[in-house]
């Protein structure tokens, strides 16, 4: 949302210059989202609305506690609700607070066009810099995990900011404060891997063998993670992705093509410019508006009384 | 318009507003195309008020190209049917480079060249109509699923440098071959240009008594 770390960017969209990178010390941070300990009560999302101050229209009850139904420009993270039939036979009510995961490799800022409307921060956050969005949804197209909504009012994108603002001056973002079980907790990256490694041994050691961290390598690792009771299939849990990763269609987009089909464009107007100083320019000569005229003159004779 | 006498009409009033309908709303979807392509090029979008200007107006010219291209395939699809005499051309085409023209065989109103820019236009118009629809987000962002919006950017920006591309040498060809750009602005060329460059096509305008573009009916 802001700009208000200029030093601290170490990935900057649409950019073909190093960002700046003066500050090597800042410490790589993380929200840890402890589903296990969740109650579903919504004081993140209430305090998401709070801190940040969005208010999505009233909608319309779905016979779900699932509301709103989506994330959209005014609801950065949600709670949804999945009721899974384990191989026991008995439901498991699963609940996941969703948004951004904060990606160390983020596929939005890769598919960004607009210099400097998505940075990532030294610390590792993900943010969208409103004034140089332009609306496109590339970064929509970019995300593993559907995550950016791009506003009809303003058509700018929006998601979680993991309230860089609050971050940057040393507090913990909005919904970690308002969880009332413990079950979102926010610290140095490092710090939350060792707190989930412990939250794992306990898990297994009262029967969720499969209990485990959700830090997905293909995306380098994210910087808002999980504690899954059942790790070995995320998708469960409302369609968490189990390996995501940057499309093929995505890096093929903004990868090595695109320098490459600049240059096949400029090399397009290099060759005619070449063939321009060496062969030159095609003139009508003299012989062929003489060969034209004896042609006019013969098809006169043959066709009488016709005009030209 | 007036012609001036002794000239042939290379292409009618119609035709020559029709195709610089086209040609305007071609280089505006690339200055704002290529804005959004790459970041050494983001700049051009200052041309269009700023990267919101560029991105909102973009799809919108490029509904206009879509219909103005429209009609130039009505207007000239049947002169550019492909034929025998475009074999003939195309093995005579590094003489066409030499501008040794005299020795290439004859052809009519278009030359295979020609033919080429107009039939992968026709192509690659309704390609990157198709692929442009899908990303357009703020009327279709919901239409089809990420994945196809994928898919859609990807062949939309290659689509685009290929026409970008035959649009290079579309624009080469008419400055090079000198008298094709006035049969485009002011409409008309001299025999002796046609006798040149498109001799098939002079004869039969002179055979049925035609002024051009197009030879009479006979009957």
């Amino acid at each position: 949302m802001s700009n208000l770390q200029s030093q601290d960017f170490i990935r900057i969209s649409a950019t073909t210059l190093t960002p700046p990178s003066a500050r090597q010390h800042v410490q790589e941070v993380a929200k840890l989202i402890d589903v296990t300990r969740c109650i579903g009560c919504k004081a993140c999302q209430a305090a998401c609305m709070e801190w940040n101050d969005l208010r999505g229209e009233v909608g319309y009850f779905h016979g779900t506690l699932e509301n709103p139904m989506d994330l959209d420009p005014n609801t950065w993270t949600l709670m949804r609700f999945t009721e899974w039939e384990n191989p026991k036979g008995d439901l498991e009510w699963l609940i996941r607070k969703d948004g951004c995961m904060h990606c160390e490799d983020p596929g939005c800022l890769k598919a960004c066009p607009a210099p400097g409307a998505i940075v990532q921060y030294a610390n590792g956050i993900v943010d969208f810099v409103s004034e140089n969005c332009i609306g496109c949804g590339y970064c929509i197209k970019g995300c593993p995990f559907n995550i950016p909504r791009v506003s009809k009012v303003d058509h700018k994108s929006y998601k979680c900011t993991l309230c860089s603002d609050r971050v940057t001056v040393g507090r913990e973002p909005a919904c970690v404060k308002a969880c009332p079980t413990g079950a979102i907790m926010f610290g140095s990256k490092s710090d939350m891997t060792a707190w989930a490694g412990e939250r794992v041994i306990d898990l297994k050691s009262r029967g969720f063998e499969n209990a485990g961290l959700y830090d997905p390598p293909g995306v380098g690792g994210t910087h808002v993670m999980y504690v899954l009771h059942h790790a070995d299939r995320p998708s469960i849990y409302a369609g968490l992705p189990d390996n995501p990763r940057i499309s093929t269609l995505v890096e093929v987009w903004k990868g090595v093509l695109k320098p490459l089909a600049l240059a096949g464009v400029a090399l397009a107007a290099v060759a005619g410019f070449l063939h321009w100083i060496t062969v030159g320019p095609n003139e009508v000569q003299p012989e062929d508006d003489i060969a034209a005229a004896n042609l006019i003159r013969e098809s006169r004779g043959e066709t009488t009384g016709r005009a030209t | 318009m007036s012609y001036p006498p002794g000239t042939l009409i290379r292409n009618t009033t119609a035709a020559r507003i029709n195709h610089w309908i086209t040609a305007t709303c071609f280089v505006l979807l690339m200055l704002s195309g290529f804005s959004m392509f790459h970041p050494l090029l983001f700049f051009l979008s200052a041309l269009f008020g700023g990267g919101q200007w560029a991105r909102s107006i973009h799809p919108w010219i490029g509904c206009v190209l879509l219909v103005s291209y429209a009609g130039l395939v009505v207007q000239f699809w049947r002169d550019n049917f492909w034929n025998r005499d475009d074999l003939a051309w195309t093995g005579a085409f590094m003489r066409v480079l030499r501008n040794e023209e005299e020795s290439v065989p004859e052809v009519g109103r278009f030359n295979a060249g020609q033919k080429f820019v107009f039939w992968s236009m026709a192509l690659l118009v309704p390609v990157l109509f198709l692929t442009g629809l899908a990303i357009w987000e703020y009327y279709f962002g919901e239409a089809t699923s990420i994945e196809t919006q994928r898919a859609a950017a990807l062949i939309h920006s290659y689509a685009a440098i290929a026409a970008i591309i035959i649009w290079i040498t579309h624009v080469y060809a008419a400055l090079w071959v000198r008298g094709s750009m006035r049969g485009m602005t002011q409409g008309y060329v001299t025999p002796g240009w046609a006798g040149r460059h498109h001799r098939k096509w002079l004869r039969s305008l002179v055979e049925t008594g035609s002024v051009g573009p197009r030879p009479r009916p006979r009957g």
